[in-house]
């Protein structure tokens, strides 16, 4: 009896072992089923290399252009700013602050990550935003750059965590080895630690920017969503994230619009799915 | 005890698993959904009338009025709060859902576009508000005012606001008119947004319901054409309707309304009801 | 310059940098509490909202939040643990188990709006339970989902072989094993994991934009089907969609949410560093 009951118990620890992939499919089918949907009314080419983002218009513009630039310019000057912030923290952590101070910082990390992103938004859109105006002179702080800022230090801390991790799994024999060659400490970080860790490096960077890109509430209120397509970091973006979270209320369920914005969602999906998966496949590689 | 905290856990979760095709609970409270405009004014509302009333339960959402209007087609609401008429295939929408649509007229709100206090510009047109939003005008100096670059703000796409000015203003009252609003146009969430954004940028302009106005923005007299007369928004001129850019703001019911909601809505059209209406800072109807 | 010359200027300036990266911490904190503290009394913390949220309290926002979090770990925590037990203790190094691993890496990036359009095309619209804590607390749970995953696993790792294998040479049977001895040494971590898993779940508003969150309610939800406001969300329409709102309010409000969670987070990481000297192997 008691033996049934174990079998039973292992039965349901294997399916939740399973339900992960389960999840994700799941996701993947329904943001498909919608998303797909759009393209009995409105041709894939469009959707893909349309220029132009207006669902009221008359016919309808569902092109995504405009906002995934907007997604990729708010992402790259976020990863500009926390991939070189981030590698230096990291090194400074892993290689040389004293125990104490290690502790410390990264609990410092830790609390930058936990703070959520409407208040990350909330400061951005009553403080920061007002600032980067002022700096540059622009007619408003409502821009790609101010995102980019707001979204480098939610992004630091994912990058930190991972590359302080890949610079403290590097073989001490490497760094022992380099010392007793009579490099100095610095010379070894950036001759022999860093190369070695690079492909913990470059997942932390995949993921970062699978984060920045996610990131919906801060970019909704800081960036201006404006359709157009970017020049420059200092006017305002539309994000894909921005564009679901604005719209998705005002569309009637089973509309074209809200498949159109579904279907922006696949393409978030797809992206992040993308990047995930080759940075796991660093990260996994880097463990050998 | 850990075996029996084990337990527990798993028997609620299947029980979550087993309560999915379960009891749709029924909702005794009335869920009032739509214009962002609005959702000050139907929660003031809610309130007066829920003291008055407790055994009243009434629930406001905003999310754009044509969040309402998805919720009204949808059946999810029983009042969607709409700062826009209801438009043609929605209206087919919610037939083909068996609905039966009731439209209530219950304030009068107008759009006041906004510019710095340290902008010259004191009037416009509606066709110069056409070509500044379409793309058209470009510079304010084309408008008598400063050499510099028109920033234009606007209200999201989800928003009645939003939608209103697209026929009124853009499309110069042609439903539907070729114009958009061009690309370079920022979309804010909020008419808190554009009011912030507005008074501390000189060169931007924006448009917002009468009740987002502060001292911290101008506002210009609009006319309907070069002749004027211009018009500044004020209580008198959009009960009047001789300010050019005054609507409607609309309560639609998915049925001919009855108890609590027939209430409310009386409530609401009432004396009281309108003077919560003057208190919030919008039009009443007489 | 003599390389050791370098070091010190290299270490200097990354040294700056970490404290440059700490610092909104602390920024965002401080102006939080200068601005926001005004607001906070018991009044604030215990008393519905008036005159169109311009007064009064954030009572069911926070009641709210807690309703959510309550929901989504009571789902989140055993689907989890068990997954966790399952990588750890059965799962055979295959293509399968490989497989699982690359899917909890990718629920953990997925964007949260997106969560929130799964969770209202899944939740809300095909299993028709409307934008109810179900659904937020559901959709909510599957996002954390990965989080509390890794942290049990770790916990779970970290409990020596010779436990597990001192217990089956008495005869106990895996599962017992599992159950009364790696478990309970694999606690701390878990309860870490949850404790961040529930900051995370508690600060985000996208997922429940569309699942849940409600503007404005005249009492405190009586069921699982019933919408409820969050602190999240009535942080945004407060700075958002309510005109002429007290600074201090909306302040306040962040504040109260962002305590909340740092609180949560010191917890955890004072519970880590506690376990991590008191290990008895």
């Amino acid at each position: 009896m008691k033996k049934f009951f174990e079998k039973i118990i292992e039965k349901i620890i294997l399916l939740n072992g399973f339900a992960c992939i389960l999840f994700v499919i799941l996701i993947f089918f329904f943001l498909a089923k919608d998303g797909l949907a759009l393209f009995k009314v409105s041709s894939p080419i469009q959707f893909f290399f349309g220029l132009l983002w207006n669902p009221l218009a008359e016919p309808p513009q569902y092109g995504i252009v405009p906002l995934l630039l907007g997604s990729i310019m708010v992402t790259l000057g976020a990863i500009a700013i926390s991939v070189p912030l981030g590698l230096a923290c990291a090194i400074f952590i892993g290689e040389i602050a004293p125990r104490w101070m290690r502790e410390i910082l990264k609990a410092g990390v830790e609390l930058l990550a936990a703070i959520p992103s409407i208040v990350i938004g909330f400061i951005g859109m009553t403080m920061l935003a007002p600032f980067v105006k002022n700096l540059f002179g622009l007619p408003t702080g409502l821009t790609a750059l101010t995102g980019s800022i707001a979204l480098a230090f939610m992004a630091i801390p994912t990058i930190v965590s991972i590359m302080e991790d890949a610079i403290t799994a590097v073989p001490r024999t490497y760094k022992e080895g380099s010392l007793a060659l009579g490099a100095t400490h610095w010379q070894t970080i950036y001759r022999v630690t860093i190369p070695a860790a690079s492909s913990g490096i470059v997942a932390s960077i995949m993921l970062g920017i699978g984060r920045v890109i996610g990131e919906t509430m801060a970019v909704m209120m800081i960036t201006g969503n404006a359709s157009v397509i970017p020049h420059s970091l200092l006017q305002p973006v539309r994000t894909m994230t921005a564009t679901i979270a604005a719209e998705m209320g005002e569309t009637v369920i089973g509309s074209d619009h809200y498949f159109a914005l579904f279907a922006v969602g696949l393409v978030l999906f797809a992206i992040t799915f993308v990047i995930n998966f080759f940075a796991d496949m660093a990260l996994h590689q880097q463990k050998k | 005890m850990k075996r029996k905290a084990l337990s527990l856990m798993c028997l609620s979760v299947l029980f979550t698993y087993a309560a999915m095709p379960a009891a749709y609970a029924a909702r005794d409270m009335i869920q009032i959904k739509g214009s962002d405009t609005m959702v000050n004014l139907g929660q003031a509302w809610a309130e007066e009338f829920m003291m008055q009333n407790p055994e009243a339960s009434i629930a406001v959402t905003g999310g754009g009025s044509g969040t309402g209007m998805a919720a009204l087609i949808s059946g999810t609401c029983d009042i969607a709060e709409s700062s826009r008429e209801i438009k043609d295939q929605e209206m087919e929408a919610a037939h083909k859902n068996g609905h039966d649509v009731h439209e209530f007229i219950v304030a009068v709100d107008a759009i006041a576009v906004v510019v710095h206090p340290s902008n010259p510009v004191k009037q416009l047109t509606i066709e110069q508000l056409s070509g500044i939003y379409t793309g058209k005008i470009k510079n304010w100096n084309e408008l008598g005012g400063k050499d510099q670059k028109i920033l234009a703000l606007s209200r999201e796409r989800n928003s009645g606001t939003h939608v209103y000015f697209l026929e009124e203003v853009v499309r110069m009252g042609v439903e539907k008119g070729p114009e958009q609003f061009a690309p370079e146009v920022l979309m804010l969430p909020s008419s808190q947004a554009i009011i912030s954004e507005v008074s501390q940028s000189e060169t931007a302009i924006g448009y917002v319901g009468l009740g987002y106005v502060s001292d911290r923005v101008h506002i210009p007299a609009i006319a309907l054409s070069n002749q004027g007369p211009f018009v500044s928004p004020t209580l008198e001129t959009t009960m009047d309707k001789s300010y050019p850019l005054s609507r409607s703001l609309l309560f639609y019911t998915g049925r001919e309304p009855e108890g609590t909601v027939k209430n409310f809505i009386d409530f609401v059209l009432s004396e009281e009801g309108q003077e919560i209406v003057r208190i919030m800072d919008f039009v009443p109807l007489r | 310059m003599k390389p050791q010359t370098k070091q010190k200027i290299a270490f200097t300036c990354l040294g700056l940098v970490a404290v440059v990266v700490i610092i909104p911490v602390i920024v965002i904190f401080v102006i939080l509490i200068d601005k926001g503290i005004s607001a906070i009394n018991w009044q604030f913390l215990s008393t519905m909202p008036r005159m169109g949220m311009r007064a009064g309290g954030i009572y069911p926002a926070i009641m709210g939040t807690v309703y959510l979090v309550s929901g989504t770990i009571l789902v989140a925590l055993p689907l989890g643990v068990l997954a966790a037990i399952y990588l750890v203790e059965y799962a055979k190094r295959n293509w399968w188990t490989r497989m699982i691993e690359i899917a909890i890496v990718n629920l953990a990036g997925v964007p949260s709006v997106v969560y929130g359009l799964f969770g209202m095309g899944f939740f809300v619209i095909f299993f028709k339970f409307g934008a109810s804590i179900l659904a937020g607390s559901l959709t909510l749970a599957i996002m954390i989902l990965p989080v509390i995953i890794t942290a049990s696993k770790e916990a779970l790792m970290s409990v020596p072989h010779s436990f597990r294998e001192a217990s089956l040479a008495l005869g106990v049977s895996k599962w017992q094993t599992i159950r009364c001895v790696v478990l309970p040494n694999a606690l701390p971590g878990i309860l870490t994991g949850t404790i961040l898993g529930i900051s995370r779940a508690a600060g985000e508003t996208a997922p429940i934009l569309f699942t849940v969150a409600a503007f404005y309610l005249p009492r405190l939800p009586k069921s699982i089907f019933d919408q409820c406001m969050a602190l999240p969300y009535h942080l945004y329409v407060l700075s958002t969609q309510v005109p002429n709102v007290k600074e201090s309010l909306q302040y306040g409000t962040a504040l109260v949410l962002v305590g909340m969670i740092f609180l949560l987070n010191l917890v955890a990481i004072i519970i880590r560093s506690h376990m991590r000297s008191k290990k008895q192997w």
